[in-house]
């Protein structure tokens, strides 16, 4: 079987049994990359020189002493608003299009210590703002069951490149959906961990109450090692927990979901949802039940504030983030300019793409002297009711079992004009992240277009095992994880 | 609410940036249909509720105020778009009288 064909823990098997090199590896996924990623589009730095250095030293060292750690040789892909040391790292912009970080994110250098090797770095929707990739500086990357749809965004790049088996599997990052609806549009899975669960030092701050980065692979058991890996305390980062990691892989082992109540929120199920998505997850909801799940119907009654809070908040922490691209420390600088604040005017206006300005401008209002009050102290305080909304679900059940998106895939162009339109499409993943919960997203069918559905479970606060096992579970019983996409 | 182009105006220079005619114009049309979104917000009561800024309730995480290593002034120089003599080149800001 061709190796890029191989989960990642199926590849880690093989090799760690010395039955296939890290060399072999490489070469394998660069193939595979040369045949696919002209119409795919997923990188936007290839690091195969790098990959190649990496896999003989690996060789090298395993020769004389054969003891690897959990990703020895396993090839990765790392969104590109994640500092990669040495690697250019541009977050899909023409603001940082140069800029070559002199550090690790913690998360890169936890993947570095257990030995993997970086393949390259995934195209997103410009500092991760979007929801399909078209807002990247580079041009968008298609999604690879349908070349004329979207991948989803922002970790379009990272989604495409796993689906497309371009790496074995990837890191994304998720402030509102940004790991899940990409997983979900594209057919593979993606976790977004509790807020605090993973470090964000070296994560190019967005939003930074509820970014988070996470694992996207192609089935739970990956999603599982490779959050092992990434997960736990980093004193870089003050918002990350203290709190011990569990072993995720163990918590796969437990196969039936006997005394697991599992709520289904009736506002998920409205106006809007696609058909053929509703089929999907109300059979998927049938399957949970038969694996023992005790279904509750439950509600969420703020969850249509979500998309107003999430917009008011995210802008304006993102206003604020990113007022350090100034064109005087790193990244872009305009030319002749005449005096320091035109040098920060054009540098901007010509740096930044149309949707980070829409936003830098939306956060700079609703921050702004007379407007803060009824804007953003309105938007925090509703946050507030949609925690609790949450916290009063968990009494009573387990796990939240939801569409990941209203609809499969769109049409790239589809949406691209109406900011507005393509912001209400992230409604279901959105209110995860302003509670900070840990949420996964993995297939759960395919629509009458052949495209990918997608299944969320939403879990408490620092319960990824729970959300592991279920979607472990449901996995096994079913066959959609091990559908992959004909790229034509 | 509806934004203005002087509107505009106003929050592009607050936020250093420069907008061109035409980006007043759609922004201007876009902000106020996302601002009347928002605006649905008022439905809900919040009297009495306490915002949230962030969800774990950290509060201020101090570490032990003593030297640690760091990047270089090299490497913390390399991606600068102009650099003299180990510093950041930016244009004359004090006015000769
Ligand atoms: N990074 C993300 O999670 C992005 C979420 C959402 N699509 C946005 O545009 O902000």
């Amino acid at each position: 079987m061709s190796l890029h064909k191989l989960t990642l823990v199926e590849l880690q098997k093989q090799f760690k049994a010395g039955e296939v090199t890290a060399t072999e590896i490489v070469r394998a996924y660069f193939l595979r990359i040369s045949h696919v990623e002209s119409k795919v589009k997923a990188l936007v730095t290839h690091a195969k020189e790098s990959a190649f250095l990496q896999a003989e030293t690996l060789d090298q060292k395993l020769k004389e002493w054969r003891k690897t750690k959990p990703l020895t040789g396993m090839p990765l892909a790392v969104k590109d608003n994640i500092c990669t040391n040495g690697v250019r790292t541009t977050c899909s912009s023409r603001m940082l299009q140069d800029f070559i970080p002199p550090y690790d994110a913690t998360v890169v250098a936890k993947l570095r210590a257990q030995e993997y090797i970086l393949l390259g770095k995934t195209n997103l929707d410009e500092f991760a703002m979007g929801s399909s990739t078209e807002n990247s500086a580079f041009g968008p990357s298609r999604n690879p069951w349908d070349l004329h749809r979207v991948p989803g965004g922002s970790s379009g790049g990272s989604a495409a490149a796993v689906a497309a088996e371009e790496c074995v599997a990837a890191l994304g990052s998720d402030t509102g959906g940004s790991i899940r609806q990409p997983a979900a549009f594209c057919g593979v899975v993606g976790l977004k961990p509790t807020y605090g669960r993973v470090s964000r030092y070296g994560l190019v701050a967005f939003a930074s109450s509820l970014d988070q980065i996470g694992p996207i692979t192609k089935d739970v058991s990956d999603a599982a090692f490779l959050l092992q890996a990434i997960a736990g305390h980093d004193p870089m980062d003050s918002t990350s927990v203290d709190r011990s990691v569990p072993d995720y892989m163990k918590a796969l082992q437990k196969r039936d979901l006997k005394s697991l109540k599992v709520g289904v929120p009736v506002e998920f199920f409205a106006e809007g949802l696609d058909p053929d998505v509703e089929r999907a997850v109300r059979a998927a909801i049938e399957e949970l039940k038969s694996l023992g799940a005790e279904i509750r119907e439950i509600r969420l009654p703020r969850t249509d504030a979500a998309v107003a809070v999430y917009y008011v908040i995210a802008t304006a922490e993102a206003s604020s983030n990113l007022a350090r691209f100034d064109g005087v420390k790193f990244g872009f600088r305009a030319k002749e300019t005449k005096d320091l604040l035109d040098l920060y005017m054009n540098t901007r206006q010509e740096g930044f793409g149309p949707e980070v300005k829409r936003r830098i401008m939306l956060g700079t209002y609703v921050l702004s002297a007379g407007y803060y009050d009824a804007y953003y102290g309105k938007a925090q305080a509703v946050r507030t009711l949609v925690c609790q909304d949450f916290d009063e679900a968990f009494q009573e059940v387990d796990l939240i079992v939801t569409p990941a998106t209203p609809t499969p895939a769109f049409k790239l162009g589809e949406k691209s004009e109406d900011p507005l339109q393509m912001y209400l499409s992230d409604i279901f993943t959105i209110s995860v992240n302003l509670a900070g919960l840990p949420a996964i997203a993995l297939p759960c069918g395919v629509s009458r277009e052949g495209l990918p559905i997608g299944l969320q479970l939403i879990g408490r606060a620092f319960e990824e095992e729970t959300l592991l096992r279920a979607a472990h579970a449901y996995e096994q019983a079913t066959p959609w994880h091990l559908k992959r996409p004909t790229i034509r | 609410m509806a934004i203005t182009q002087q509107d505009v105006e106003k929050v592009a220079r607050l936020a250093r940036l420069t907008v061109t005619a035409v980006e007043q114009e759609t922004f201007a049309k876009q902000l106020t249909q996302i601002l009347a979104h928002v605006e649905t917000l008022e439905r809900y009561d919040t009297t009495g509720i306490e915002p949230t800024a962030t969800v774990m309730g950290q509060t201020n995480v101090f570490r032990d105020d003593c030297v640690r290593p760091s990047l270089s002034s090299e490497q913390a120089l390399a991606n600068a778009p102009e650099q003299e003599a180990d510093g950041f080149v930016v244009p004359k800001i004090l006015e000769e009288r």
